[in-house]
């Protein structure tokens, strides 16, 4: 077993083969042939291209900002966009909108990365039990999904927020408590399926426990399908925070958080209509990029087009 | 004349890896008589049959010299002139029939429908036609299947159910794909027996595309060897068994035989030479 | 000795109106190194006969031993999947569609307590007539053969007595069976197995069996010798009929 590369064998060639020599071979020319599918979808490749854009911008903010977003200056407040030195102008406190924008995109991220831990890997683990436990563990678990569901998605948010108190761990929280039943659902759905599948049998009769079946066999499979539909989902995630923010009970002030800055701007909307419409124009673009990207992966992870 | 005539046909994938030809310059004709095309699976049988009409789906590229019916090249009709040549002159019956019919409507609907897109009459008088169709079809209670739905029905009455939706239309042509390999060996039969019937009684022109040897040189009157996209050999069904490509004599022996037991079986040795010799062409 | 002793096996599924019985009363014994067919049509019971021994039907009733051990209902030890072990009908689906085959046989062993696993995995492909460069595929990138060969190698993995076959050339080619059947009989001899295989297909359960019971809607109809099947000489009605329309197919 070598990953040496024969001479004049190129990465490329070494990456699309069909036959691996090694563990790390076969994992890697699985992504890269997976990459390359995802490459073909420009749309995708789009909204790939947005978020990464908007992770460097949270990374380099410090460096990228050209003010401190904080700092008042209620000489030059409500400054329209294309002012000297405030390029997307200054809201009614004198902040530097553009400033405001680029520190919020680490809060968006924030809030994005956090929900996208916590909500799908709890649908994954109560889905994967119920579908493959079946019968009383099976009923009792979707009820409880059930319950969650038949709340509307932000009135369930605000009483969480309102019993745990305003902030913006306190929204993430709420918002992952109201997101996770659907992927519960999915990922029962996807077990059914899985568990009556002749490789399952097959790890059964080795004498493989449920633990393990559910951990390696149902979960890589399920996988796929949930980080298809968070990323779709992102974009309502992210409303959903902003909507939090907007009426008060997500960031605070003086927080750059991008809904907050829209609730800020609603008073001015009339005569200083881009105070609230850039951030909303930044919540439009991150939504719209997630789900571009979201569309691409579900043709290149959907297991059930593999392998054809 | 011959019903249909293929000339040099080609059907092309591209891939990662460059095009793919799945069939690769087949040329045949079909008389009034049960030709059978047989080969493994990735041989081009199925593209064969689907090219025909028209149903490769995209990328995949059709192309031939011509594919005459009656005189008529049908690469150069357009879409809906070839839907009513697939729904009046050439139908098609496929391996699963579960997968054919449409699960919430009733099979009486469906049949009726089938008749009724094709025919300018009453629906009495396509309810009539249809519960001939299906006694033609030796089921013997046409009128409870009427009123069953896909779901209630057996393998092999599934596929007696989509052979008369098929023949409704009085093509003159039928290409049945691997249509008995989902049923038992005993519904098998009666199911040929079945198409036999009607091809003779209505002199029509029959393709049956199989992997089974033995099927088709009892069932056929003509017999199309395919290997990796070409044919490799012709002839007489009955005397198939004495075929003389080594592919055909290679996968003849490899089969288990009741009456000839031996310790292990033969296996076929594949040479690079059958893949690259040209194409035999399949005229009689 | 008896490797395998079925007596007055029943199996359904479903309770109540609701229930089907799949196997009625079925009995047989499998001696040690024996191999021995079940042949029947589709919804025979065949292959229900052997998800009731290896615990994937769990209602059942009458008496199943394996080397003498009697089972009881559907959980089965170690010592179980250590002595029985299975091929299933489709290669296409019995492997794990994300799994490489490195990854589905060093489970297996790893499952059985087996030390030294890189080894293992080189001398199972090798078993199987497949060697070391397969070992880091993944299922589509392989024929319908040579996954039907990775699925024996897994069956083997645990170096089990017997070895239950569900029609497992059903899903292949002529050419492709020919091969895996002459490597299930190599397999026979070398690790000296004993097979239960399942078909519909009269002539591969003659080439690989001793004998064969007969099913026909849940019971067996007949058992008998395969010498019995190649004379023709056989005595139940259903038994004829299947043997001709075989013949004549």
């Amino acid at each position: 077993m070598s990953d040496a590369t024969a001479p004049g064998q190129s990465w490329r060639d070494w990456l699309l083969t069909d036959a691996p020599t090694s563990r790390r071979h076969a994992r890697l020319a699985n992504l890269y042939q997976g990459w390359l599918k995802l490459r073909a979808n420009s749309m995708a490749m789009f909204g790939l291209g947005i978020l990464v854009f908007l992770l460097l911008v949270a990374l380099l903010a410090p460096v990228l900002a050209p003010h401190d977003p904080f700092q008042q200056d209620l000489a030059n407040r409500l400054l329209p966009i294309g002012a000297e030195n405030h390029l997307l102008g200054t809201d009614s406190l004198g902040r530097d909108i553009l400033s405001r924008l680029i520190y919020g995109s680490r809060i968006t991220l924030y809030i994005v990365a956090l929900v996208a831990l916590i909500a799908p890997v709890a649908g994954l683990l109560v889905g994967t039990v119920a579908g493959y436990a079946g019968g009383w563990t099976d009923t009792v678990l979707m009820r409880i999904t059930d319950i969650f569901l038949a709340f509307p998605r932000l009135v369930l948010a605000l009483a969480f927020v309102a019993a745990l108190g305003a902030g913006i761990e306190n929204a993430v929280l709420a918002i992952s408590l109201t997101a996770w039943p659907p992927y519960a659902r999915i990922a029962r759905a996807e077990t059914l399926t899985i568990r009556s599948a002749d490789y399952i049998s097959a790890i059964r009769l080795q004498g493989a426990g449920p633990l393990r079946i559910i951990t390696k066999h149902i979960w890589p499979l399920c996988i796929s399908s949930l980080i298809v539909r968070v990323t779709l989902d992102m974009a309502g995630i992210i409303l959903a925070a902003a909507g939090l923010g907007f009426l008060g009970l997500g960031a605070q002030p003086p927080s750059p958080e991008w809904g907050a800055m829209i609730s800020e701007g609603r008073r001015f909307i009339l005569d200083h209509w881009w105070v609230a419409t850039v951030p909303g124009l930044a919540i439009f673009t991150v939504s719209l990029a997630f789900n571009l990207l979201g569309d691409g992966l579900r043709d290149v992870l959907d297991p059930k087009d593999s392998g054809q | 004349m011959s019903l249909l005539e293929v000339e040099n046909l080609w059907v092309r994938f591209p891939t990662r890896q460059g095009i793919f030809d799945a069939v690769r310059g087949v040329s045949f004709n079909l008389n009034r008589e049960r030709l059978g095309i047989v080969g493994e699976s990735g041989s081009g049988k199925s593209m064969t049959g689907r090219a025909i009409l028209r149903l490769i789906r995209k990328p995949g590229i059709v192309e031939a010299d011509h594919i005459n019916l009656e005189g008529r090249n049908l690469l150069d009709l357009s879409e809906p002139e070839m839907r009513k040549v697939r729904g009046q002159q050439i139908s098609m019956v496929m391996q699963d029939p579960k997968f054919s019919l449409n699960p919430v409507m009733t099979i009486g609907d469906q049949i009726m429908e089938a008749y009724l897109l094709h025919n300018d009459t009453t629906k009495a008088q396509a309810r009539a036609k249809s519960i001939a169709m299906l006694e033609a079809v030796s089921i013997r209670n046409p009128e409870r299947v009427m009123r069953a739905y896909p779901h209630e029905m057996s393998g092999g009455m599934g596929q007696r159910i989509m052979i008369a939706m098929m023949l409704i239309p009085d093509p003159q042509i039928l290409i049945a794909d691997e249509p008995t390999s989902a049923l038992d060996v005993s519904v098998q039969r009666q199911v040929l027996d079945i198409m036999d019937g009607l091809v003779k009684e209505r002199g029509m022109g029959l393709i049956f595309i199989s992997h089974d040897l033995n099927l088709v040189s009892e069932f056929c009157d003509r017999v199309l060897i395919m290997y990796a996209g070409r044919i490799v050999e012709v002839c007489d069904a009955d005397k198939l068994h004495e075929a003389t490509h080594p592919y055909t004599r290679g996968l003849l022996n490899s089969l288990p035989r009741l009456d000839q037991p031996k310790a292990r079986l033969e296996v076929l040795t594949r040479d690079d030479s059958w893949a690259q010799s040209k194409s035999v062409r399949g005229h009689s | 000795m008896t490797a395998l002793s079925i007596k007055d096996l029943n199996v359904w599924f479903g309770h109540d109106h609701d229930r089907v019985d799949a196997v009625k009363g079925a009995a047989f014994d499998v001696r040690q190194g024996e191999s021995f067919g079940l042949v029947g049509e589709s919804g025979s019971g065949k292959s229900t006969i052997l998800k009731a021994i290896t615990g994937l039907a769990p209602t059942w009733s009458g008496e199943i031993r394996v080397e003498g051990q009697a089972l009881q209902g559907a959980t089965r030890d170690r010592a179980f999947y250590k002595t029985v072990q299975m091929v299933f009908q489709d290669p296409y689906a019995s492997l794990h569609p994300r799994h490489t085959v490195d990854q589905v046989l060093s489970e297996t062993l790893y499952l059985h307590g087996f030390g030294d696993i890189d080894a293992h995995v080189m001398r199972l492909l090798d078993d199987v007539g497949l060697g070391g460069k397969f070992r880091f595929r993944y299922p589509h990138q392989l024929s319908g053969g040579q996954r039907q060969r990775v699925a024996v190698a897994r069956a083997l993995a645990g170096e089990p007595d017997i070895l239950f076959l569900d029609e497992p050339t059903s899903a292949l080619d002529v050419s492709v069976q020919a091969e895996i059947l002459n490597l299930l009989t190599d397999l026979r001899q070398e690790h000296s197995l004993t097979y239960l295989m399942v078909s519909h297909d009269l002539p591969v359960i003659g080439h690989m069996c001793d004998r064969l019971a007969v099913m026909k809607d849940g019971e067996i109809v007949e058992i008998m010798q395969t010498e019995d099947l190649r004379q023709g000489t056989a005595k139940h009605a259903y038994s004829q009929a299947l043997l001709a329309a075989s013949a004549a197919a």
